[in-house]
């Protein structure tokens, strides 16, 4: 019996603990610089970012080529696995008051972080320190998801895209289709040759919600949610399940169950099926541009999202993270953090990131750069995302979405759409439970606050 | 078979101890206690302001119907990876015991894939079974079954099985094979010189000197299935689809590790550590009886 105890008690502790253990975030040592090469005459200024491969390596780039520019300052900047990743190594920094300067944090996590009271907004920052600037210069519909209700800049835009439309122009010859179709009718009717040519995945997406609930909305001046799409108020409701947005999904469960639209699992996943040349149109984001210049080995096109016909398109949303600076440094810090955000947004540095990453420029500057060197001439592809972001100016329904616990609406979402696609679930009530799960976490968060 | 060890220094067991101790308190015990006091307060992420809130996470989480299903989802992928995990080990422990030649290589290769880590190995199972570019899903597409773990419940829950399953076989494969190296070899003859088929040997024989290490393996197995599959599944499914593989551990991760929710999370932790602390406890007074130690 005391055996029996014993045991007991030593897996209940480890039970709990590996389910304890899961709370603090698993922080590694932060990868990159390595301490000694650090310059001691300079100050030290801490990032902490989530980007990978290629992305990864043109972020490393824009830091070394900022530290270089300078002998004051150096920016250490450590990637700190993805965006969720990188969020939580964060919280549990700030808990044991080890956080970094800065970090990079995607956009569903920006009412979390406006809201956290551990954020120095980059506005109040850049004036502390003596930058004027002109705000006007930046590109609006990219500034306008992190603005507070009285127009103040919160994070500074890094890393922003927006969904845009690809064509595998080989597979799309098959069904005799030379170019991307513009309405959802055509695409479906699209999509419908190619089928009936045999090609195995005539139509996919990457990020599902972003792209077919987030951005349709906006693209159609639809709202996502009420009190203008959360801008307004915590007391915001998601209506996807009731708009035209709701007639779109239907209509994607349909080509799903008749083999027009193959899904290819949650996030980017359906990138690599485009790549592998199986899908010839493709919904995703224009961040993926990178990757089909250099690595597509087929005839490919890019164009505007399809909008349905007879409507004229709004404006597109943006999704990507930003920098968000944190509170809790000294003066010398948030001066090397001024200047590094300067740079950032630099025209210099912002149209060789654009260019080499496939993001959207924050400046508008930076785009006019890139447009006189007659850049998009070669690349036309890369322009798309810009006219989409810019086409009208933004209204409520398009300016961006604010909610909490949006990450695990998004997730609710996928889960719901999986079910619609599947056939377990009519389009209707898949929306219907994913709108009431969302919901109950809107109200849960305005509960919190 | 029982072992006892008698110390004459009253004092030398517990400082033997002492170090394992240690590490259990910093490690788990300490831990283990915060995520208890954070189930009681809603909390946000940055911990800058709580509030204490008592049961309430409980009782939304019990009155979640969602919630209901992906305990039942649990205990079903336990049962049936710790049953598959076990069978499959003792099968080939059984048969390797047996080989005479070769006997080492088999032995290495068969311990190979517990070497694999669980978010490798649940890439490896994806690489197979991908409904797009899995090799193993093109001659299961073959067959005529409409092969697609992307959407079908079931094919996503089977997969994840079995690259659960895939990965505990070796470790059980060990602890069987030692087990039955054990067992005295006149026993077996004595047997077989008074007529008993192999099948019959081998149930009125073996298997009931295996039991202590069966019983071992089924609290470790459950175990594994309930906590350590979170990497096959993350890499495998992320949950998916629907819902369909969120098993509680997964589900702990997605709303504390990913969405922030402290609160519920802690519960969900508490909840699932009282899950499992109560199926060992039924295993040891119920299963245990049966165990022949001598």
């Amino acid at each position: 019996m005391r055996k029996t105890r014993f045991a007991t008690a030593l897996l209940a502790g480890t039970c709990l603990a590996i389910s304890g253990a899961m709370l603090p975030a698993m922080a590694d040592e932060p990868e990159g610089v390595d301490p000694a090469e650090v310059p001691e005459d300079r100050t030290v200024i801490n990032w902490w970012f989530g980007l990978t491969g290629q992305l990864g390596e043109t972020t490393m780039e824009m830091v070394d080529t900022f530290n270089n520019s300078q002998d004051e300052y150096f920016v250490v900047a450590s990637y700190r696995g993805d965006y969720a990743e990188t969020m939580n190594a964060t919280v549990a920094a700030f808990r044991a008051d080890r956080h970094p300067e800065m970090v990079q944090i995607y956009e569903v996590g920006t009412q979390t972080m406006m809201r956290s009271g551990v954020i120095y907004p980059v506005h109040e920052l850049m004036a502390d320190m003596g930058y004027e600037v002109d705000w006007d210069s930046y590109v609006q519909p990219v500034l306008g998801y992190y603005l507070t209700p009285d127009g103040d800049l919160l994070s500074m835009p890094f890393n922003s895209s927006t969904p845009i439309f690809y064509g595998n122009l080989d597979l799309m010859a098959e069904g005799g289709i030379d170019e991307l179709p513009q309405t959802w009718d055509e695409v479906g009717e699209a999509a419908a040759a190619l089928r009936d040519a045999g090609v195995e995945c005539p139509f996919t997406t990457g990020w599902q919600s972003w792209v077919h609930l987030e951005n349709y909305s906006a693209w159609h001046d639809i709202p996502f949610a009420t009190q203008d799409n959360g801008y307004a108020g915590l007391d915001a409701e998601v209506v996807f399940n009731e708009t035209q947005t709701a007639d779109h999904i239907a209509r994607l469960a349909d080509w799903a169950q008749d083999g027009r639209f193959v899904y290819q699992g949650r996030g980017g996943d359906a990138h690599g099926a485009f790549m592998g040349g199986q899908c010839a149109l493709y919904t995703n984001s224009s961040a993926y541009f990178g990757s089909i210049n250099r690595d597509a080995e087929f005839a490919w096109t890019a164009s505007e999202l399809p909008h349905e016909a007879g409507q004229e398109p709004q404006n597109s949303i943006i999704g990507g993270a930003t920098i968000w600076v944190l509170q809790g440094h000294d003066e010398e810090a948030y001066q090397g953090v001024a200047a590094f955000l300067d740079f950032v947004a630099s025209t210099d540095n912002q149209a060789w990131w654009h260019q080499t990453t496939g993001y959207v420029p924050i400046t508008v500057a930076a785009y006019e750069r890139t447009l006189e060197e007659g850049y998009y001439e070669e690349h036309p592809a890369q322009e798309i995302a810009l006219t989409q972001l810019t086409k009208n100016e933004p209204t409520a329904n398009s300016r961006g979405i604010r909610l909490g616990n949006f990450v695990q609406i998004r997730d609710i979402i996928n889960e719901e759409l999986e079910n619609i696609w599947s056939g377990a679930k009519s389009a209707e009530d898949g929306l219907n439970d994913a709108a009431s799960r969302a919901n109950e976490q809107l109200r849960r968060y305005e509960a919190q606050q | 078979m029982l072992k006892r060890v008698l110390f004459r220094n009253r004092w030398l067991p517990y400082a033997l101890l002492f170090p394992q101790l240690l590490i259990t308190l910093f490690f788990f015990i300490w831990p283990a206690s915060q995520a208890l006091v954070q189930s009681f307060y809603a909390t946000d992420p940055f911990g800058l302001s709580s509030r204490f809130v008592g049961f309430a996470e409980y009782t939304r989480l019990l009155a979640d119907p969602l919630y209901h299903n992906a305990v039942l989802r649990t205990l079903v992928f336990t049962f049936f990876t710790t049953s598959l995990a076990l069978a499959a080990g003792l099968f080939l422990a059984v048969y390797a015991d047996r080989v005479i030649r070769g006997q080492n290589t088999y032995r290495t290769l068969l311990i190979w894939p517990y070497a694999v880590a669980p978010a490798v190995a649940g890439v490896l199972w994806l690489f197979l079974f991908h409904p797009t570019y899995g090799a193993l899903a093109l001659v299961i597409r073959q067959t005529g079954v409409n092969w697609n773990p992307l959407l079908n419940g079931t094919h996503a829950m089977t997969l994840v099985i079995v690259a659960s399953a895939w990965k505990q076989v070796s470790y059980n494969f060990v602890f069987f094979l030692a087990g039955l190296q054990a067992i005295p070899r006149s026993l077996i003859e004595a047997a077989a010189i008074d007529g008993a088929s192999t099948f019959r040997r081998f149930w009125t024989i073996v298997f009931p000197l295996l039991s202590p290490t069966l019983f071992f393996l089924i609290v470790i197995n459950v175990v594994y299935s309930f906590f350590e599959t979170f990497g096959v599944i993350h890499a495998v499914t992320r949950g998916g689809p629907g819902g369909a593989t969120t098993i509680l551990v997964y589900k702990v991760y997605a709303d504390g590790f990913v969405g922030l929710d402290i609160g519920s999370s802690a519960a969900q932790s508490v909840i699932l550590m009282a899950l499992v602390i109560g199926l060992t406890m039924f295993q040891f007074r119920y299963l245990e009886r049966r165990v022949q130690y001598n």
